[in-house]
């Protein structure tokens, strides 16, 4: 009876170390909770935060038409501080016409080439970054609700599997450091959970505004693995999962990280 | 015209000590760094910044190329009188842009 008690603890102290856990729901901490004092105040304060510069021009691009249908954003989703209220929170979300989940990048491109009939906006240009900042600041401090269902859970899987990969010349997985060593150094600069909750967001390194494939792209590029390119299924099934991983943290947008 | 954000108190005692804020869209482009085919980005920064409390200069700064992109200054004075702060930022390629916060003192 004791040797068997002993045994499963045994078992169990094995498991832990061989699978990283996954942080319990409660024990969840946003970037913001790593940053100083004065970065914080930084995105607290509306007029302080960079990335509302941004902001600002996604509202004015909200309200210009563009492209052969003469059409703005406006002119189908009305004023966006309520029709976009809750949505970045819900993205990336399944699109049956795609039959795979897109981000907010997607979903703003598509609105340009089917409804506005114009050209879409390349990644990390300075207008497309403008208004996902836009429709995004209006779900701010709202909790980020991703769909768990059968539609979304092969690529949750997807984006977990490759979560879990180990990847690069490093051999390193995203969980190796955001699941099993946040709160540690790297480089003297704290490991964060990876929760993705304030994108797109201003990296005063950066000194930019930049979306959470740039991100992706940059720890990618840490671990000596190789890079998608911007949009690809890949990345968007990354961050399906990480933002099914951050479920019920409140959204940041447009949040400021060292 | 750059995009900026500017934090002005509405009200202020007579007297009263004021923190002033000011946030401004631009790359701020050193001059040092190449572009893709190596040859250097020519330098595009804002070189000046002053504040005027009606009409009178209370807070000028000069910038330089290590300043980092989207500029954030920040700084105080003593509210004197009712009347409007004008912000004006220069800079290279002829750069210029202002705004303007009206401040009402008890």
């Amino acid at each position: 009876m004791r040797s068997g008690a002993v045994a499963a603890v045994a078992t169990a102290v094995l498991a832990a170390t061989a699978i990283a856990a996954e942080i319990p729901l409660a024990d969840r901490k946003s970037g913001y909770d790593f940053m100083g004092r004065e970065t914080r105040a930084m995105q607290d304060d509306d007029t302080a935060n960079p990335g509302m510069l941004w902001v600002l021009d996604g509202e004015a691009l909200w309200k210009r038409k563009d492209g052969a249908a003469g059409k703005s954003c406006a002119d189908c989703h009305g004023d966006a501080q309520t029709s976009m209220k809750g949505v970045a929170a819900r993205y990336p979300t399944f699109n049956a016409a795609r039959g795979r989940p897109i981000d907010l990048e997607q979903r703003v491109n598509m609105c340009r080439t089917d409804q506005q009939q114009s050209t879409p906006l390349p990644f990390e240009s300075k207008d497309l970054l403008a208004l996902t900042a836009y429709v995004g600041r209006q779900s701010r401090g709202m909790p980020i609700d991703i769909a768990d269902d059968e539609r979304t859970r092969p690529f949750l899987q997807a984006g977990r599997d490759m979560f879990n990969q180990r990847q690069g010349q490093l051999n390193l997985s995203c969980a190796l450091c955001h699941e099993d060593n946040w709160g540690q150094k790297l480089a003297g600069a704290p490991i964060p959970q990876g929760h993705a909750t304030g994108y797109p967001l201003y990296r005063l390194e950066w000194q930019s505004l930049g979306s959470l494939q740039r991100r992706l792209r940059n720890c990618l590029v840490g671990m000596r693995a190789q890079s998608y390119t911007f949009g690809a299924p890949e990345y968007v099934d990354l961050e399906l999962f990480l933002m099914w991983r951050a479920r019920g943290m409140p959204v940041e947008t447009p949040a400021v990280r060292p | 015209m750059a995009r900026a954000l500017i934090n002005v108190p509405a009200k202020a005692k007579r007297g009263e000590v004021i923190e002033i804020k000011t946030l401004i869209s631009h790359n701020m482009e050193t001059g040092f760094r190449p572009d893709n085919t190596g040859k250097p980005v020519p330098r595009d920064i804002i070189t000046e910044f002053v504040c005027k409390y009606n009409g009178e200069e209370i807070f000028r700064a000069e910038l330089f190329p290590a300043i980092s992109a989207n500029p954030f200054l920040t700084f105080f004075t003593i509210a004197t009188e009712s009347g409007t702060l004008n912000f004006e930022w220069t800079g290279d390629n002829g750069f210029s842009a202002s705004e303007s916060a009206n401040i009402t003192v008890e």
